[in-house]
């Protein structure tokens, strides 16, 4: 899940200053599991919001409402006619909330509440841990279940620094050392053999490294448009076509990977 | 061409030495090799690298430079190197995943290599968050095993991490990497530096060791693996200046473990000795902890698989001279110029 935490109310009053009627929008999802951006939070930070404005002698309403999913276009669709009314919204969803909105509403003057910090999971209560980077290219096949991109500050591929100690990490002493929790793993799972190859460079063209990545994994489920920025008519032409097939885009090289599957598997 | 030409040309094509470092010499011929290390100011105040240089150039075979240690920016590792270099300290330059990505680390190796560097340290690099930019982005496109293997197929493959070919030949560098013996886990170190012999590392220095017991047995399996006969392992050693610094070392640094008696040592010497007076204290304990080094020199010695010692004296070069000298060092071996 994504873990993300409110920003502290001086930065969120700053950013509403001279605002008079207010939307805050919390999530559903991830970020209300994390206590940041449910239902629950929204009300409570609309309310913050407008008694921090009247205590300081300004006049801001403060509304809220929660959607199931700030992240897919279609969950916050039914926001639209109400917009207009608003100066502002308050994204209390994740990063990805914040602009779904921001690129659905470009009229609408949309603000992030929170601070979206990773994806991980809850380990005890009130304790979130990051688990993965979205690296594009998952090596947890070669380090036992555990990723060291992510949970390694030097993000190691080889084994540990000199820097680990009683199974913790330098950098963070409050922290484990995942690399003692690897080798660990890899023992018990009799992967050893696997610890002791060298780990080629990591192809980070998948990662961050080249800026914005738009993956599409499933040439089946594409419909150009089907999602985004799809306007009314085209969501009704899509609609009245449902019946129609849906062209698969061409993929040219999928004969030659037919080939290549086929040798492999002794079958051409 | 005729066979017998190309043969001949073969040969002479064909280098002798992976590097032609004096250290990789020194090591080939079977010396007890010495190294230092220098560490460049937080200036480009370059009269204190010569200062340093002047103090340790006859008492090692060549020093460690280090790159932006503990996360500190500095004169870098490739500067400073070059200086010494001209004044005929040979220079292993350090060279962290930290800062630089595959692109940045092999210009750079390329570009101390036309220096007449030959050496170089493969390492992870201190985290960023000890230092004094604790905001900056770490880079670790590779780290220090992917680094070691880079570096070994520029210089063995003439190949480009990237795979495609350097054009005239790679950098000639002698690739070192760091132990740490007791760090942990520590079952797991010597399958560590074995890993690091598979990638490609010719030299080992490891962190400094106090606890001779401890460090015996960690040889013992290097020796069982077969390792110390792949890799040069230099034990890491350095001189304790007080009981303070020898109680940091062992409660704050991860990997070092200095055994009570050794500190009892050090607080021992300052006994009898009138507590105001500083600097007949700092003397007392200075004069033991050279001492003390000397004898664990001596100590590693004896020991299977060790080819030499890299001294630390973090801050305090002139210990160097007397340490060398102590332990029946010096002079030096003198096997002619860098080839
Ligand atoms: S290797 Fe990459 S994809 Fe896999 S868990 Fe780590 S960051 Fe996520
Ligand atoms: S101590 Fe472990 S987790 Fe921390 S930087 Fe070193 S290898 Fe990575």
């Amino acid at each position: 899940m994504i873990v993300a935490e409110q920003k502290p109310l001086p930065d969120l009053q700053r950013m509403l200053k001279g605002k008079k009627k207010v939307l805050a929008v919390g999530c559903g999802t991830c970020v209300s599991v994390c206590f940041a951006g449910g239902q629950k939070e929204t009300r409570g930070l609309a309310k913050a919001l407008q008694t921090a404005a009247a205590v300081d002698g300004e006049e801001m309403v403060v509304e809220e409402k929660t959607v199931q999913r700030q992240c897919v276009q279609e969950f916050i669709e039914p926001l639209e006619d109400d917009l207009s009314e608003y100066d502002a919204v308050l994204s209390l969803g994740c990063g990805v909330g914040v602009q779904t909105m921001a690129e659905r509403y470009p009229k609408t003057r949309v603000l992030p509440g929170l601070d979206t910090n990773f994806m991980g999971q809850p380990t005890e209560p009130g304790i979130w841990e990051e688990r993965c980077v979205g690296c594009g290219n998952c090596v947890l096949e070669y380090t036992g279940g555990l990723c060291p991109i992510t949970r390694c500050p030097k993000q190691l591929m080889n084994g540990p620094c000199g820097g680990s100690e009683n199974g913790m990490c330098e950098v963070d002493t409050s922290i484990p050392c995942i690399w003692a929790k690897i080798w660990d793993n890899s023992d018990n799972l009799n992967l050893m053999d696997m610890l002791m190859e060298v780990q080629p460079p990591k192809d980070w063209s998948t990662s961050r490294g080249g800026g914005m990545r738009r993956t599409v994994v499933r040439d089946d489920l594409h419909q150009p448009h089907a999602i985004g920025k799809a306007t009314k008519s085209e969501v009704e032409a899509m609609e009245t076509s449902e019946e129609d097939e849906v062209p698969t885009p061409e993929d040219p090289h999928a004969g030659e990977r037919e080939d290549a599957f086929l040798k492999e598997m002794g079958l051409a | 061409m005729t066979a017998h030409a190309n043969a001949l040309e073969n040969t002479e094509a064909a280098p002798m030495w992976k590097s032609g470092s004096n250290l990789e010499k020194i090591l080939a011929e079977g010396h007890f090799a010495v190294t230092g290390e220098l560490g460049p100011p937080k200036s480009m105040n370059t009269k204190l690298v010569h200062n340093k240089i002047d103090m340790i150039k006859d008492f090692v075979d060549a020093a460690n430079v280090t790159d932006n240690q503990t996360g500190i920016v500095r004169l870098s590792s490739i500067g400073t190197g070059i200086l010494m270099e001209q004044e005929g300290l040979e220079a292993v330059i350090q060279m962290t995943c930290r800062d630089r990505n595959r692109l940045a680390i092999q210009s750079d190796l390329m570009g101390a290599s036309v220096h007449g560097i030959r050496n170089v340290l493969c390492l992870s690099g201190d985290h960023q968050s000890f230092g004094n930019h604790r905001g900056a982005k770490n880079v670790h496109d590779v780290d220090s095993m992917q680094l070691i293997r880079m570096v070994q197929e520029m210089r063995d493959l003439n190949k480009f991490q990237g795979g495609e070919e350097i054009k005239g030949g790679g950098p000639r560098l002698f690739i070192g990497t760091a132990a740490s013996p007791f760090s942990s886990p520590i079952e797991m170190r010597p399958l560590r530096l074995a890993k690091k012999v598979a990638a490609g590392a010719d030299f080992a220095q490891s962190q400094m060791i106090f606890d001779m017991k401890l460090f015996k047995e960690y040889m013992k399996r290097v020796v069982d693996l077969g390792l110390h006969e792949k890799i040069s392992f230099l034990a890491g050693v350095g001189p304790l200046k007080s009981p303070v610094m020898a109680r940091f070392l062992h409660e704050q640094i991860p990997g070092i473990v200095v055994p009570e008696d050794c500190i009892e040592r050090i607080e021992d010497a300052g006994k009898g000795i009138d507590s105001d007076d500083k600097k007949a204290l700092q003397e007392a304990y200075r004069a033991e902890g050279i001492k003390l080094c000397i004898e664990q020199i001596q100590e590693v010695q004896e020991i299977e698989g060790v080819a030499g010692v890299h001294i630390m004296a973090i801050q305090w070069e002139a210990a160097i001279e007397p340490i060398v000298r102590g332990a029946g060092l010096y002079p030096r071996p003198n096997l002619g110029p860098t080839g």
